[in-house]
């Protein structure tokens, strides 16, 4: 099927309308597209989190298609063993057909708790796709810091204070922890572009072995923005080299997206609130600090993709 | 016709678990279960079994893997110890909420701190509230036959509740005894093939597997997983028959060893009965009435029924093989002092023995039917038996 709108928007949704999902949530978004690149059967895992605890209020769910979800820490585990049954039942001839294995985790469930459950899962080199969808903090129990946190965002845990300017941390880049586990297929994405994100889960799911997208989702309660910018801001954030979109397949490092002009981090950082003490004199440092470090980021990246470095001045 | 072995009680569980080929065998090693499932791992690179292993990185992972697994349709074994059970103890009791009936061996050991690898029961004890069927073997035998038994009674479609099934650490996991194994089509034929009520992996009937359940719902269905659970005996009970017309071995909730005129009775779990059945031996011969109630469920309790098997004697003693730290004495105490409230004039002593592996002895027991004899009764605080002061 051709990757356009029109041949998309017939496309049954996997995830039914009636969810309880905030208006305006990236991560909805973020899953649907996702899901509009599944043709044949499909089994799905979700760590706990705010798409889990939305979409299946017993006794309701939003799921036309199997759904378990076990813990927190275990989408990656849990989905090795669905995906293991699968295998063990069909070797026996109990089950025909194929199936396809998704597992999806926020970045509490993926980049902390979850970590060492979707290393396991990589390395013994299971046949499903994990999808992060990265909201930057543990939005479902109130806007806490996480590992995916960036840099000074204050949130519930990492408030921006008198003393400490939010969190003093720069966020982990689980991609490139990802790819150190050298599995057939990973990406960054991001569901403005959704061509690119959607192709990308379409490739994925055409590949033997374990697979990882890292797709951007805005929140506007925990980043402190308006709803209807949820899509305009993870652009910004692909457009300031925040987060490039590139994918790596069987070692190579590809760029899929070369921002015309490479705008400042602050172009970004500006229309959120979580990061409103950043932009006041006394802080230029931290976000001089802040660029220097997405600059830096994008360097180590071209570097692995081949491209040539833009120079950002604030 | 059975076939006689020589096996360890790991090899013993192992060997069940050969001849029940299950579909999912999630595992992670652990002192004293390493060497069960090295036995099985060894199955399944000869080809012994169909069986599809996860080599999974830690026993949270084994647990939940066994949750998907189970869940998407398959028939799922798995076994652990002491600090494994501990770090898989949030997904032992979503497995048991989502009636998921999985049969995990635990080779009961001590847990940690300080770490000690050699058995206790605290490990099983401290998830007996997880909503898990406990069946606790004596000797190797009980290991093998428990095990056969433990996936029929999990699976029964009245009951859909994970199964433990325990053996001590060492004592028992490790140790050499006769064991009278079924055939392989006999064990085949007893288990059946397992087909789950609602597979995930049926994509023509989409289920949604932990979905969060809130206050107006959450409650019905601990009721009903309590339910299930009172339910359970009565299968336990079905099952343990059927098993005896197999293979000449019936088995009950507790095993009663001279028990019908005993004056004084002692209460234990595990290889501990086997120790007391040896001093009960050699104190009949000296003409004195004691007996051994070696209780093989603790979960569901037997509650009704041992207080009608305790009902002619004059005292009775529960030895526990965990601490509990309530203060007033053992998880197994606790129960049976429970169940006999309405007998007030029945003196019940707790005791506290062998932890992290400490000796008990056949000289020590008959110190315990002496205490009871004499009235030493201790039913406020547990006595610490062979501790140093």
């Amino acid at each position: 099927m051709p990757l356009n709108l029109k041949e998309l928007s017939k496309k049954p949704e996997l995830l039914s309308p009636g969810h309880r999902a905030c208006a305006g949530c990236g991560s909805v978004v973020a899953i649907r597209q996702a899901l509009m690149a599944v043709d044949g059967p499909v089994v799905l895992a979700f760590a706990t989190g705010c798409m889990e605890v939305s979409t299946t209020i017993y006794p309701y769910t939003s799921w036309r298609v199997p759904y378990i979800h076990n813990a927190f820490e275990n989408a990656g585990a849990t989905i090795s063993g669905v995906e293991t049954a699968y295998r063990a039942l069909k070797k026996r001839g109990k089950i025909k057909g194929d199936i396809k294995f998704i597992a999806f985790g926020g970045d509490g469930g993926t980049y902390d708790i979850g970590l060492q459950s979707l290393s396991g899962a990589l390395e013994r080199g299971h046949n499903f796709l994990y999808i992060c969808y990265n909201n930057e903090a543990y939005m479902n129990t109130g806007i806490q810091r996480s590992s995916a946190t960036p840099f000074c965002a204050a949130t519930t845990t990492s408030p921006s204070g008198t003393v400490i300017p939010g969190k003093t941390q720069f966020p982990k880049d689980l991609t490139a922890i990802v790819a150190a586990h050298n599995i057939p297929y990973l990406a960054q994405a991001s569901p403005h572009n959704w061509r690119d994100y959607i192709g990308k889960v379409k490739k994925a799911l055409d590949i033997e072995g374990p697979k990882f997208i890292n797709v951007l989702s805005s929140c506007f309660r925990g980043w402190r923005t308006q709803p209807v910018t949820s899509i305009d801001i993870v652009k910004t954030a692909v457009e300031t080299c925040f987060w490039p979109l590139y994918e790596v397949e069987n070692g190579e490092w590809k760029l899929n997206y070369m921002p015309k002009e490479k705008l400042p981090v602050a172009e970004w950082i500006k229309v959120q609130g979580r990061f409103k003490h950043l932009l006041k004199e006394e802080n230029k440092p931290l976000l001089q600090e802040f660029q220097d470090w997405v600059d830096k980021q994008w360097d180590i990246l071209l570097q692995k993709t081949g491209d040539t470095v833009h120079k950002v001045v604030v | 016709m059975s076939k006689m072995h020589a096996l360890t009680g790991n090899e013993a569980a192992a060997y069940a678990m050969k001849q029940i080929d299950p579909d999912v065998v999630p595992a992670y090693p652990i002192t004293p279960q390493t060497e069960l499932m090295q036995t099985f791992a060894q199955y399944v690179a000869d080809g012994a079994v169909q069986t599809e292993m996860i080599l999974v990185e830690s026993e949270h992972s084994a647990m939940s893997a066994g949750v998907g697994a189970s869940a998407a349709g398959a028939r799922v074994m798995i076994a652990t110890s002491a600090n494994g059970l501990a770090l898989m103890w949030e997904i032992v009791y979503i497995t048991a909420s989502s009636r998921l009936p999985i049969v995990m061996a635990v080779v009961n050991r001590a847990l940690s701190g300080p770490i000690n690898i050699h058995c206790d029961h605290s490990d099983s004890m401290g998830c007996r509230d997880a909503g898990w069927i406990q069946i606790y073997s004596e000797n190797c035998q009980e290991v093998y036959d428990n095990m056969v038994q433990a996936l029929r009674i999990s699976e029964h479609k009245d009951v859909l509740l994970p199964v433990m099934s325990t053996h001590d650490g060492f004592i028992i996991s490790h140790t050499v005894e006769r064991v009278d194994a079924l055939k392989d089509e006999e064990v085949k034929k007893f288990v059946g093939e397992y087909k789950s009520l609602y597979p995930l992996l049926d994509v023509s009937k989409p289920v949604t597997y932990g979905p969060l359940d809130l206050q107006d719902y959450y409650f019905e269905h601990k009721k009903q997983q309590a339910e299930a659970m009172k339910i359970a005996k009565r299968v336990i009970l079905e099952v343990g028959e059927e098993y005896g017309k197999l293979s000449g071995r019936s088995y009950g909730l507790f095993d009663e060893y001279q028990t019908e005129d005993a004056e004084y009775i002692i209460i234990a779990l595990g290889s501990t009965a086997g120790t007391a059945k040896a001093a009960v031996d050699d104190m009949r011969a000296m003409g004195k009435k004691v007996g051994v109630i070696k209780l093989r469920v603790f979960r569901p309790f037997p509650a009704p029924e041992l207080v009608q098997a305790l009902s002619n004697a004059k005292a009775v003693a529960v030895l526990d093989r965990s601490e509990g730290f309530s203060g007033i004495g053992g998880p197994l105490f606790q129960e049976v002092r429970s169940a006999l409230y309405r007998k007030a004039d029945m003196p019940v002593s707790g005791y506290v023995y062998g932890l992290g592996g400490r000796d008990i002895t056949p000289e020590m027991i008959a110190g315990v039917f002496g205490d009871l004899k004499e009235g030493r009764i201790h039913e406020d605080e547990a006595f610490h038996l062979g501790v140093r002061e």
